[in-house]
């Protein structure tokens, strides 16, 4: 069955990309999607009968050259479960989306095929993401890792005519790179010291990992920390952190229903994804991962501010997503994987429907993607605005705080953020502390840009052109279903999914199949037993009801309540809590005003956003006007772009141009060309010459054969 | 002395045959048995071959060391044999329809045969000496053949004064190894120079590697090839480029390993140079060509300087790589040769290589086997020449030369350029040029797609003459 | 100093004197002619060895068939040798300088010259004390070197059948008296008669 859930994709693609000119566009088409949904609905059986049990289904053997032997091998866990249920999902409704959605094409001429090589592009995505999720070792993940990003560049790029669309493929691909290098190096480092590259075998030798010292760029490093932070490099082009997170805004380029697919849901999450399933090392490299959850917060904080004065509704969303995995980084670096996953989880519900939202709004607009020319699309676009209307209010985190009828009442972003939030705090320690502050602010602002986007674009009177907003339209059925779908997710994800994620200790380990600690059998034996008292914010657990009275206190005091500790070796589930790492516990008890925070700064938000576009519409314009300085700032992303254009870009463009002109052209090119028009044709002369015709040149050249070599051996011949 | 006897019975055979043949044509109707006679004589050659090649023919050493017939005499002289035969087929229809098929063609071969087979089993200076003068007098004579022809007969002087000259230095090297060694036995010489050599012996070295360089033209005593390559009618040209070779090149890995086989740090250097001077004056002086066979004439030259570099080597995979390389020489040679001798424009024989301007049009099987040659001989894999140069390689890199091999790389390269500058005239040339008329006879095209098949093939096994020419390889080197 | 010694180095000195007088000569019948000297002084030296089989036929054949043979083809040979000589002058100095360095290097060898240590029992056939040396080498030739003996054989008559081949020629525009053709002519078939009618014609 798994077999059949990665190969169908695959399938889908090469037949819709190949086949189409003897099946026809449209049956191609229809075939990829079915084998998507096929692919989905396996995924979904997969995902809800799996009982947590690692399993290794091989498909062929792979590499065997020296000691380096490899199987391709399925590795089915919780983690690549929660995988392939996000993957297909998103990409199934994502494929029946784009049947509206790429109907008509302006940017193709009449007649054009490009619908096949869409879908057959979509497909070969999903393929190479589920390759990159299944994998069983680091070279198969790397493989997806690498087909994930051909896929985008390929996405990206796909209006060929559209020069911006071009340039924003290679910046995506370039960007990567960098990325990339650092998890190939990773990977490296590991097989030069494991001698393998099998996640089984590496996870099992991540204690000893830990304990090598290992010399790089003339630096002795902890191998354990260095092997971390460089596959946290690849993590951070991958799923666009600072520093390296400029390609995902450009990459807005690509058509909606990719940015949907590969750049808010799937492809961008793969980064969490890698930390989540290298905790084995993760969680012995303190450093490394204290890097992680400053640059995740860094990330969330920036791209949110940069998020507040965008235009282009692709791009609010695109930052949203920037810094909505700056949220799932710090879950992540904090040591709570389940909850970066389950952020991961939810995020990719409301975040596709927001796109695809976005996508149908685009497309009733005419590909007007200003938010400055919408407004008023309330009632245009009624389904579209609803459903717009459940994803923010998902993303912003609407819920009711502090109740708890054993899950917590919210959208799927309340529970998921909040979650992310509270373990920052739970950490306990100065990076834990600076991002659970910048989490807060960023919630604030993802309120606020989320909502003026609901309003600049459904609210308020219609702007721009007027002919585009008379000939505005609902989108067709088959954009409308998805987002429906889509809607349930970001409504119900987070509750449903809660307690498997964020519930007790003893939950999460049964969910991830990870043991627990044996020292504390006796009191988790305890809570196994008592089905209900799963999770430890229920008032019923005695052990709970004693710290409830701290809960509004200073959060101190936790550390000797644990209930249950997650033990076992490395590798022994889907992921590994290292030993002493008790935030996700800890998160439960943080102080009440902890846990009411978020929820103020989503109001906040909210007010602000309220005020500014519906009430006084005049004031963000007199806003940017007295601020100007920090609006450039901001509408100019920090500027990050043109400093790299000036660090790193110029100087490149120059090495190359150099290398081009004087290296390749005047040197290797000159060289070659003057060897073999000029030095070769000047000794075939010469030779020409000497074959005069005469016989006594010839005799003289036998007779200056023998003396040179007579010479010549007389010199060395005897000493 | 029977026992002797046997040992070079095949050689006495032939001699026989030749003198019989020719009392025989000279007593019936002369010129116009000249076609049986090639027949005869083909089928003689093929019959020795397989008879030395099954083993049939006895082994050792004959007449006091005079001859040596061991495996790798056994193997060079299949060789000779069976490329004589046929060349000696192909070349009948061609000098059959010039008037050049004499009833002293055949025997005159058949004489260059016996004598190539005497040098390949030299094992006495003189009866070396001997054996290349049998076969080259025979050679001199067949390149001026066509002696109502300026050219013909120019390049028959040409070659016979310069091979006087190279007999010269030969036979002075000869004499400088006998002063010292005191005997001209192979055996002797090495015993003699096991307690170490002097200058004289090295300079006796000198001397005659300088004189078997003429022989198998190494720069830079190649300077005859391009003109009597030219000047000899074509089908002499084809039997020049393949059987003597092949002989020559035997005899000079019997000379410097069983003659002078203590003293392989010497005559690597002397070899070494002769390939290296070889390979790059062939790769860069055939650029210039417009003449076909001047262009093989080069090209043999480059080809015999990666057949030196494994000699050179101074090792049994050394002189197995040069076996092998020889043999696919040959057979790549007898392909080419083959089309060039039916090369014609308006029933004319031509060979300028702008005749085969657009030949793809006109002939396609001709030209795609023509480029499977080219590509064999420029070195291209996967034929089989390209196995042939890392063979050669390989065994100067093992040997400790990997300058040599790295210059031979750099050689292949400048020399790839002629042959496929002929691949690029025969499929995008200019089509208003004076193209040849394309037409192929089919013993020709027969060789031709054989040759090219074989290149081809070859790659599998390469029909199983490794195993053989490690065999003759072993024999020499000990 | 001994006669032989004496007589020796005569010998040698008119060699090599006679040798290079061969190629500066002037005129080409004079280079024959010191190539024949150089040809007997030559023999004398073989003689001096002891070897007067040898020296006797340097004598008869070289210098009795060979020489003579020269002089004819360099009298008969129409070949201006002075213009030729002159063309060579211009390269008389490089071909010096390489000629020069030739000798020199040939002169390293000389005096660094040895024997290989076992050079004297490697000898194939040592001067034999008992026979006069025409049987000698008579015993030698046919018996040890028998096979190249007869190779040199081959040689000759590759050589004889070259010669043939590419001089001989049957020219066919050329009438030859064929004898027996003219004797067995019957006059009754060479001739018929014809009875011819005046005034009709053929």
């Amino acid at each position: 069955m798994e077999t059949i859930l990665l190969f169908a994709p695959l399938l889908g693609s090469l037949i819709c990309g190949f086949g189409y000119r003897i099946i026809g566009e449209r049956a191609g088409q229809i075939i990829a999607t079915g084998f998507l949904f096929l692919s989905c609905l396996l995924s979904w059986v997969v995902f809800l009968t799996f009982d947590g049990v690692t399993e290794q289904i091989q498909i062929a053997r792979w590499i065997e050259s020296g000691s380096l032997a490899t199987d391709w091998s399925i590795r089915l866990d919780r983690l690549t479960a929660i995988m392939l249920v996000v993957i297909t999902t998103v990409s199934a409704l994502v494929h029946l989306y784009s049947f509206g959605y790429m109907a008509h094409d302006e940017h193709f001429r009449e007649g054009e095929t490009y619908r096949s090589r869409f879908f057959a592009y979509l497909s070969f995505f999903t393929f190479a993401m589920l390759m990159l999720v299944t994998a069983d070792n680091l070279v198969q993940l790397f493989f997806g890792w690498e087909g994930v990003g051909v896929a985008s560049y390929l996405l990206i790029g796909f209006y060929i005519r559209k020069p911006s669309a071009g340039a924003a493929a290679i910046k995506a691909f370039v960007v990567n790179r960098v990325g990339d290098f650092g998890f190939a190096l990773g990977i490296f480092a590991i097989f030069f010291l494991v001698d393998s590259i099998n996640f089984s075998d590496v996870f099992a030798a991540a204690p000893e990992i830990a304990e090598t010292e290992l010399e790089f760029l003339w630096t002795t490093w902890n191998a354990a920390e260095l092997i971390a932070f460089l596959l946290f490099i690849g993590a951070m082009g991958k799923s666009a952190q600072l520093i390296l997170h400029t390609w995902l805004p450009d990459a807005m380029e690509g058509p909606t229903p990719v940015s949907a697919l590969i750049h808010a849901a799937t492809m961008v999450t793969a980064g969490v994804f890698l930390v989540c399933r290298m905790s084995p090392i993760m969680e012995f490299a303190d450093t490394a991962m204290t890097f992680v959850v400053y640059l995740g917060a860094a990330t969330a904080f920036f791209a949110a501010t940069v998020g507040l004065v965008q235009n282009d509704i692709k791009r609010v969303i695109a930052y949203s997503t920037c810094s909505q995995l700056g949220y799932m980084f710090v879950a992540a670096g904090v040591g709570v994987y389940s909850v970066a996953m389950f952020h991961l989880f939810t995020h990719a519900f409301f975040k596709a429907m927001l796109f695809l939202g976005a996508g149908s709004v685009i497309h009733g607009m005419h590909h007007e993607q200003d938010m400055r020319n919408y407004g008023g699309l309330r009632r245009k676009m009624p389904y579209t605005f609803w459903a717009m209307m459940i994803g923010t209010l998902a993303i912003t985190g609407v819920g009711i705080p502090l109740l708890y009828v054993g899950f917590p009442i919210g959208f799927a972003g309340f529970v998921s953020k909040d979650a992310v939030i509270e373990s920052a705090y739970a950490a306990g320690t100065q990076a834990g502390g600076f991002a659970f502050w910048a989490l807060l602010i960023g919630a604030l602002f993802t309120s606020f840009y989320s909502w003026r986007l609901m309003f600049l674009t459904f609210y308020g009177a219609p702007r721009g052109d007027k002919h585009t907003h008379e000939h505005a339209h609902e989108s067709p059925a088959v954009m409308l279903i998805p987002l429906g779908v889509l809607a349930i997710g970001s409504v119900f994800a987070g509750m449903v999914w809660y307690k498997s994620f964020f519930g007790s200790t003893e939950a999460v380990a049964k969910f991830f199949a990870v043991p627990l600690q044996t020292e504390v059998h006796a009191v988790a034996d305890g809570y196994a037993e008592d089905g209900k008292a799963d999770d430890s914010h229920s008032a019923k657990d005695d052990h709970s009801e004693a710290y409830d009275g701290e809960k509004t206190g200073d959060g101190k005091g936790y550390d000797d309540g644990h209930h249950a500790e997650f033990g076992g070796a490395p590798g022994d589930g889907a992921i590994y809590i290292g030993e002493g790492n008790t935030v996700l516990d800890d998160a439960h008890y943080v102080p009440n005003w902890v846990k009411v925070s978020p929820f103020v700064a989503m109001l906040l938000g909210f007010l602000t956003a309220y005020q500014m576009y519906i009430r006084r519409p005049d004031w963000p314009a007199r806003l940017a006007e007295n601020q100007r300085p920090l609006y450039l700032f901001l509408l100019n992303k920090w500027y990050f772009d043109e400093l790299y254009e000036v660090i790193f870009v110029r100087p490149a463009r120059f090495l190359g141009s150099f290398l081009w002109r004087r290296g390749d052209g005047d040197v290797i090119d000159g060289g070659i060309n003057g060897l073999a028009m000029g030095v070769i044709p000047f000794f075939t002369r010469l030779a020409g010459r000497a074959q005069s015709g005469y016989l006594f040149h010839y005799a003289a050249a036998m007779v200056l054969g023998i003396v040179a070599l007579v010479f010549w051996m007389s010199m060395t011949g005897i000493n | 002395m029977s026992a002797d006897l046997a040992i070079v019975l095949p050689e006495i055979i032939l001699s026989v045959y030749a003198m019989a043949a020719l009392i025989f044509a000279v007593y019936t109707k002369k010129d116009a048995m000249a076609p049986t006679l090639v027949l005869a004589t083909s089928a003689l050659f093929l019959v020795m071959a397989l008879w030395i090649g099954t083993g049939g023919s006895a082994t050792g050493s004959a007449f006091n060391g005079m001859l040596q017939n061991d495996g790798f005499a056994r193997f060079a002289k299949v060789v000779i044999l069976v490329s004589a035969a046929v060349v000696l087929l192909l070349s009948q229809g061609y000098m059959k329809q010039r008037g050049l098929l004499r009833f002293e063609y055949p025997i005159l071969i058949t004489l260059a045969v016996v004598g190539m087979m005497v040098m390949v089993s030299a094992g006495d200076l003189i009866a070396l000496y001997m054996g290349l003068e049998l076969q080259s007098l025979s050679l001199y004579v067949v390149a001026a053949l066509r002696r109502d022809n300026v050219k013909s007969t120019e390049a028959g002087l040409k070659y016979f004064v310069l091979g006087a000259l190279s007999s010269g230095m030969l036979l002075y090297g000869a004499s400088l190894t006998y002063g010292f060694a005191g005997t001209t036995t192979f055996e002797g010489i090495v015993q003699a120079s096991e307690g170490g050599i002097s200058l004289g012996l090295l300079f006796g070295l000198v001397f005659m590697a300088a004189g078997l360089a003429f022989k198998v033209s190494a720069a830079p005593f190649h300077m005859w090839t391009p003109d009597v390559y030219e000047g000899s009618p074509t089908a002499v040209t084809a039997f020049f480029a393949t059987a003597p070779k092949m002989a020559a090149m035997a005899l000079f890995a019997r000379v410097v390993h069983d003659a002078f086989g203590t003293v392989v740090g010497d005559w690597q250097q002397i070899l070494a140079f002769l390939a290296l001077a070889s390979m790059f004056l062939g790769a860069v002086a055939a650029i210039g060509q417009t003449d076909i066979k001047r262009l093989m004439a080069y090209s043999s030259i480059a080809h015999m300087g990666y057949a030196l570099v494994g000699l050179a080597a101074g090792t049994a995979v050394g002189v197995e790589a040069m076996l092998i390389y020889m043999t696919i020489y040959v057979v790549m040679n007898i392909g080419t040769f083959a089309f060039i001798l039916s090369m014609e424009r308006d029933g004319r024989h031509v060979t300028d290589i702008a005749g085969l301007n657009m030949l793809a049009e006109r002939s396609p099987g001709a030209a795609c086997a023509l480029l499977v040659l080219f590509f064999s001989l420029a070195g291209v894999p996967p034929m089989l020449g390209f196995f042939a140069k890392y063979g050669v390689l390989l065994a100067a890199v093992d040997a400790g030369l990997t300058w040599l091999a790295v210059a031979g790389v750099v050689a292949s390269v400048i020399g790839a350029y002629y042959y496929l500058r002929i691949v690029y005239f025969m499929y995008f040339g200019d089509p208003d040029a004076r193209r040849i008329d394309g037409t192929i006879a089919p013993l020709n095209a027969g060789l031709l797609l054989a040759s090219a098949a074989i290149m081809l093939l070859g790659i599998v096994n390469m029909f199983g003459i490794e195993g053989l020419a490690e065999a003759a390889a072993a024999s020499l080197v000990n | 100093m001994t006669a032989f010694t004496i007589t020796f180095y005569m010998f040698a000195l008119t060699v090599v004197a006679s040798g290079l007088l061969v190629v500066t000569a002037r005129n080409p019948v004079h280079s024959v002619l010191w190539l024949i000297l150089c040809f007997l002084s030559s023999a004398g030296m073989f003689v001096l060895m002891g070897a007067e089989f040898v020296a006797m036929l340097l004598i008869i054949v070289y210098v009795g068939a060979v020489a003579v043979l020269f002089l004819f083809v360099v009298m008969m040979l129409d070949v201006d040798f002075a213009e030729l000589k002159a063309e060579m002058s211009r390269y008389v100095p490089i071909a010096g300088l390489i000629g020069l360095v030739l000798l020199m290097q040939l002169g390293l060898a000389l005096g660094t010259w040895g024997y290989a240590e076992d050079a004297q029992a490697l000898r194939a056939a040592p001067t034999p004390g008992d026979m006069h040396n025409t049987k000698a080498l008579g015993m030698l030739l046919y018996d040890q070197y028998f096979l190249l003996f007869q190779l040199a054989g081959l040689i000759l008559l590759v050589a004889m059948v070259g010669a043939i081949v590419l001089t001989l020629r049957h020219r066919t525009d050329v009438k030859r008296q064929n004898v027996l053709a003219q004797m067995y002519r019957d006059p009754a078939k060479a001739m018929e008669l014809k009875d011819v009618k005046p005034g009709q014609g053929l």
